[in-house]
């Protein structure tokens, strides 16, 4: 099958294909929780869950990827995190990115959805872009908002619940919305941003030789962790110097997994963490499965029967 | 961002697609009307299309003092930018102090695009909103009559409490069926204000080309008594378990998102986080785990029957009658007993 340049005249300038920009986030599995992840007393223990891809981000990805088939052009993968962050910058470029990028700072921390999208939109500013596309929104928090917020930032139109791509011609996209109770089909002029919902597609699973190679792909902060142990009397400047020529290394052969901070970014950091974040935390109450008053009924016709009795003689059902 | 300004209104975005006002923002109005009150300030409704002017009476009625009004064409079918542009002109002219959106497709997608417009805060998926104190950690400030946004998080593990004492207004999302519809008053008066707002052709990047629409097929949240299948009930055939048992009790059919996406039903009938929230007066989990997506759309249901064989189903948990057993033999005893009950009272007038 080959691929169908997405051929465009913009300014009388000939450009190939589409370049994507996905934003991913690396999020606690909040939907498989078990009994090791419950405290005694009924709470959820955060930090015994797995953390994972989030959902609708690798179907963001994957749109991503069947654009690069379909028309030529690339993929780069974002995500801000703490360093372990990068395991899903790895699995996405199993899946076929080509360039995958880490911001990781501890300004960052506390940063709520505004402060979010403003540190992003940094980044997606350094980068030349066509489509920025976002899962529809991460598990941990299920706000939806860093999408549309992160348009407005970049200052793009935003296409949100994208559930099909019907076509990409001359610098414009068509895509289906899912509203729920119907679909609309609208058509802009690129750049957009998309948020995809989990209908979107199926997304792929890691190519095996893909794995085989970017396995090895490493962040700085992981590369450290590495050459630290290996080199127990080097002071911090050798240190530096060790971990600089293996980024350089790595570069070479493709496997440095980027990782840019707030100066990298020229963020303004009045806009970051918590000071960039208008919405604070005033109380966490954990949720308690409470028993309540209740009745065990036997599994009898009888046992049934009473209870169909008592829920009509006190008219809850008529 | 505007001032924190304590004498700012409470707005709630009245939202209307072709000319009917969306059941969510009605919702709103009775807590709005309720959090103006213990503020001591003006409620406002904001509502934007072309010509709507209608509309603007029934939102007095349903408890606004005020209608700010934007009639124009270029509103006349909703697009992000073009809302999104309108109502921050508004609340940059009228500073109100809260800016409540139902939490709908349409509220989802234009509330985080104003906050990030006017850099203020927004909360997303509220199901309850208070008046509150809250005293900062560090310098021990304290910011009196604070909006307390009140959402689950994490999967509905945790409930938080959000708050934003310095860039206003303090905007929230608020999620579809957790506030009462109040009742229309149609003697009650009130102020209509067309509001100008400039906006160009440039504010409307999208073209659509299609939109299909369609009714849900059912309407859970005015059920009085719902039976709910989750994937226990084990397949599509077998729902019709679920449904036989509904229509002996006259109640609406509905199930969990495991159910809906195993093919069992149509998602107009998930209830749960990312289905509708439903309080009914009775409601009969039939092969329901109880996952706390599920519970955060069913547990304020007045009653509830849990029908499971596993005894450890947080289910029973919150369930007011636990039959623990096979629901394939329940159920029809279910059934049965009620058609007896029917009949009995049939008899019983005829006699």
């Amino acid at each position: 099958m080959g691929a169908k340049p997405g051929i465009r005249y913009d300014n009388m300038e000939i450009s190939v294909g589409y370049n994507c920009v996905v934003l991913i986030k690396q999020v606690p599995d909040t939907k498989r929780i078990t009994g090791e992840a419950m405290n005694d007393d009924g709470t959820v223990n955060r930090g015994a869950l797995p953390a994972i891809f989030n959902p609708e981000d690798l179907n963001a990805l994957e749109l991503a990827l069947e654009i690069k088939e379909e028309y030529g052009g690339t993929v780069t993968v974002i995500t801000m995190g703490l360093p372990a962050a990068a395991a899903i910058l790895r699995e996405s470029l199993y899946r076929g990115a080509d360039r995958a990028i880490l911001i990781t700072d501890r300004r960052c921390a506390a940063s709520d959805t505004l402060a979010t999208s403003y540190i992003l939109s940094c980044a997606v500013k350094k980068l030349e872009y066509d489509i920025v596309i976002c899962g529809r929104q991460a598990i941990d928090g299920d706000t939806a908002q860093v999408g549309p917020q992160l348009a407005e930032k970049l200052g793009i139109t935003q296409i949100t619940y994208a559930e099909k791509l019907l076509e990409l011609e001359n610098g414009h996209i068509t895509a289906q919305r899912n509203l729920g109770n119907g679909w609309q089909q609208v058509r802009g002029k690129l750049p957009v941003l998309l948020t995809v919902t989990g209908e979107a597609n199926e997304p792929r699973v890691a190519a095996a030789k893909r794995l085989m190679k970017y396995k090895n792909a490493m962040t700085a902060i992981e590369i450290g962790q590495q050459i630290k142990p290996e080199n127990p009397s080097a002071d911090e400047e050798t240190l530096a110097g060790l971990v600089e020529r293996k980024c350089g290394l790595l570069k070479d052969k493709g496997l440095l997994i980027e990782q840019w901070d707030l100066d990298f970014l020229e963020a303004d950091l009045g806009w970051c963490g918590r000071s960039g974040s208008p919405t604070k935390v005033h109380r966490i109450q954990s949720v308690v499965l409470a028993a309540k008053e209740s009745k065990d009924v036997e599994p009898t016709e009888q046992g049934i029967a009473d209870m169909v009795h008592e829920l009509i003689e006190e008219k809850t059902i008529a | 961002m505007i001032d924190v300004n304590r004498e700012g209104e409470v707005w709630v975005f009245a939202e209307q697609h072709q000319g009917k006002l969306e059941d969510t923002p009605l919702e709103l109005m009775s807590k709005a009307r309720q959090l103006a009150n213990i503020l001591g300030v003006k409620m406002a409704a904001v509502l934007l299309g072309s010509g709507v002017g209608q509309i603007a009476k029934k939102l007095i009625q349903y408890g606004a003092d005020k209608v700010y009004v934007a009639d124009n064409p270029l509103l006349e079918h909703f697009q992000t930018n073009s809302y999104a542009k309108a109502i921050c002109q508004f609340i940059e002219k009228y500073e109100p102090q809260i800016v409540m959106y139902g939490a709908t497709v349409t509220g989802r997608d234009l509330a985080p695009r104003i906050a990030s417009e006017i850099k203020a805060g927004l909360t997303a998926d509220c199901t309850d909103l208070q008046i509150g104190d809250h005293t900062e950690t560090g310098n021990g400030k304290l910011h009196k009559n604070l909006l307390f946004q009140v959402r689950p998080a994490f999967g509905g593990n945790i409930i938080a409490t959000i708050i934003n004492y310095d860039r206003w207004p303090q905007m929230a999302t608020v999620r579809e069926g957790v506030m009462p519809m109040p009742e229309p008053d149609v003697s009650r008066q009130g102020q209509i204000l067309k509001g100008q707002v400039q906006l160009s052709d440039a504010d409307l990047p999208l073209t659509i080309l299609e939109e299909h629409k369609r009714e849900k097929k059912v309407d859970l949240k005015a059920a009085r008594v719902i039976v709910a299948g989750g994937a226990g009930v084990g397949s599509k055939d077998n729902f019709k378990l679920i449904w036989n048992l509904a229509n002996v009790l006259g109640a609406a059919p509905a199930a969990t998102r495991a159910a809906v996406d195993l093919g069992f039903i149509d998602n107009d009938h998930q209830v749960g986080q990312t289905g509708t929230t439903v309080r009914p007066s009775l409601y009969i989990a039939v092969g329901i785990s109880g996952a706390i997506q599920h519970q955060a759309g069913m547990s304020d249901s007045q009653k509830i029957i849990a029908i499971n064989n596993d005894p450890d189903a947080p289910i029973f948990q919150i369930a007011h009658y636990k039959v623990l057993g096979d629901l394939n033999e329940i159920v029809p005893k279910m059934i049965k007993a009620l058609k007896e009950k029917t009949i009995k009272e049939e008899v019983a007038i005829a006699k």
